[in-house]
């Protein structure tokens, strides 16, 4: 069990409701969350064939406007935010001036001046801060937005069906990693096709005085399509399963972009400076020279779960570190996501194994992720 | 949740069944397992083996964590639940019943094992 700072656990606007379907609840970056209702095993093969709701209003969502947004967004993140259009997202980071990590993001960019970016919980404060410093100098306004959204998702292949009994937005025309402002259940949403879980899906931002009534929309209109309400523990195993990086395992500050295989997220050829990027150039030119460590998949052929921190071994020598692990529901297997030498990256390389607590168990080199969906 | 009343409990949330012939079953409660999680994996002892009195004996995986299983009482192993080893839920579906782990003939038992009733208010503070 956690370890954490005596202090006041913050609560979401479902927090009622999580206690009165028996949750089991956990300490998440400072807030009370769910980790899960019943069996997490049930909750991650229900989003996987059915659908699943989460509570996620524990993330950090910051607005940016105004004249420059597009530019100071340019200017602090990686990614090219000035070419994103009008109601669509896209997954991002923010590096340090050193290329570090400080924190993977999601961009919504909902009118031409105004974008909403969306931190993990972990890091909304440290995101928050940066934005604002960067944004001396810019016709821009960074806007602490954390108190003034719940967010709900509806995850699985079932959720349009659900989503679409509640709304009369075109859901058809809204495309993977897009956002439109829309009504559901009667409650004024940002609805957008995002989600952390390899599945089809839905996250709705609301006001948090409409989160219960919506929640409660969105139960009962799952009822016949077996949704259930899933909590962090099940996120975890679905997104390890998607092959999805998470903020503190697979991405730190001391990784950059390019260290963690992500390198692809950072857009040199955007108009104007930006933050990090004579360090990332040279971690680019450093990758290409003496490629890094390689994030690959592993499988056990056991049942012993890898667990972040574990060394990754081969003919006794330790060649990477276990980031994520889980037993997979839908592998049947543990699985874990590692940093590894190179040379031992390759799909089917034979002779890796981890070091569980001092056995070294046999574990198979796959290629990323470990499950797709079927589209 | 409820503690079966003819079982004895350590503080490690073990629970230890009354000898017959000198030999006792060996599980955990409804309270660890539903504080696990899913267990995924288990490690008993095996067969033949001493286990002592508040020392580790095996592991318990579960989706979230690893755990140590201690032993609590002291004696000879003599036999496991090869059920449990193959199908590791059966700890979180039937606890008390088909999810017992070990069986053990006791040698020495220690003083502080405690009964059902102090068990749940022990559990539940």
């Amino acid at each position: 069990m956690s370890s954490t700072e005596p202090t006041e656990l913050r609560h979401t606007a479902l927090d009622a409701v999580h206690r009165s379907l028996g949750a089991t609840m956990t300490d998440f970056a400072g807030w009370d969350m769910p980790l899960r209702y019943g069996s997490e095993r049930d909750e991650h093969l229900a989003v996987r064939t059915r659908a699943g709701l989460f509570d996620l209003s524990h993330m950090g969502e910051i607005t940016v406007t105004g004249t420059d947004a597009a530019a100071l967004l340019n200017h602090a993140l990686v990614g090219n935010i000035a070419s994103v259009g009008v109601g669509r997202a896209r997954y991002t980071m923010i590096c340090q001036a050193d290329g570090g990590i400080l924190d993977d993001l999601i961009v919504y960019r909902l009118a031409e001046t105004e974008y909403m970016v969306v931190a993990n919980a972990s890091n909304a404060q440290v995101v928050l801060d940066a934005l604002t410093e960067r944004a001396a100098g810019f016709d821009a306004e960074v806007r602490d937005d954390r108190d003034a959204y719940a967010l709900i998702a509806v995850q699985g292949p079932e959720s349009p069906g659900i989503l679409k009994s509640l709304t009369d937005a075109d859901l058809d025309g809204l495309k993977y990693y897009a956002g439109l402002p829309g009504t559901v259940a009667g409650v004024p949403a940002l609805i957008a096709r995002t989600g952390y879980t390899g599945e089809d899906g839905f996250e709705l931002f609301v006001r948090p005085e409409h989160a219960v009534e919506l929640w409660q929309a969105l139960t009962k209109a799952g009822e016949g399509a077996g949704l259930v309400p899933c909590g962090l523990s099940c996120r975890d195993t679905l997104r390890l399963e998607a092959g999805m990086p998470l903020y503190g395992h697979e991405l730190t500050r001391e990784l950059t972009p390019f260290d963690a295989g992500l390198g692809r997220v950072v857009k040199f050829e955007k108009e104007g400076d930006f933050v990090g990027r004579e360090a990332l150039a040279e971690a680019a030119a450093r990758a290409q020279e003496n490629p890094p460590r390689v994030l690959v998949g592993l499988v056990a052929e056991g049942r012993r779960v890898p667990r972040a921190g574990y060394a990754v071994v081969a003919g006794g020598e330790v060649i990477g570190e276990v980031t994520s692990g889980a037993p997979s529901p839908t592998l049947g297997r543990p699985i874990a996501m590692a940093y590894v030498d190179a040379a031992h990256a390759a799909p089917g390389t034979e002779g890796v194994g981890v070091d569980i607590r001092g056995t070294h168990e046999p574990y198979q080199v796959v290629a990323l992720p470990f499950y797709k969906r079927q589209k | 949740m409820s503690n079966p009343q003819q079982l004895r409990y350590s503080k490690e949330h073990e629970w230890l069944s009354t000898a017959e012939d000198g030999v006792a079953t060996v599980g955990i409660t409804e309270h660890a397992a539903n504080a696990l999680g899913d267990v995924v994996f288990v490690q008993l002892p095996e067969a033949g083996t001493t286990v002592s009195a508040g020392e580790t004996c095996g592991e318990l995986e579960s989706t979230k964590s690893v755990s140590d299983l201690y032993s609590p009482v002291t004696g000879e192993v003599t036999e496991v639940n090869e059920d449990v080893v193959n199908d590791p839920s059966l700890v979180n579906s039937a606890p008390f019943e088909g999810g017992w782990l070990f069986k053990v003939r006791v040698a020495e038992e220690p003083a502080d094992l405690l009964s059902a009733d102090e068990y749940t208010a022990f559990s539940a503070g």
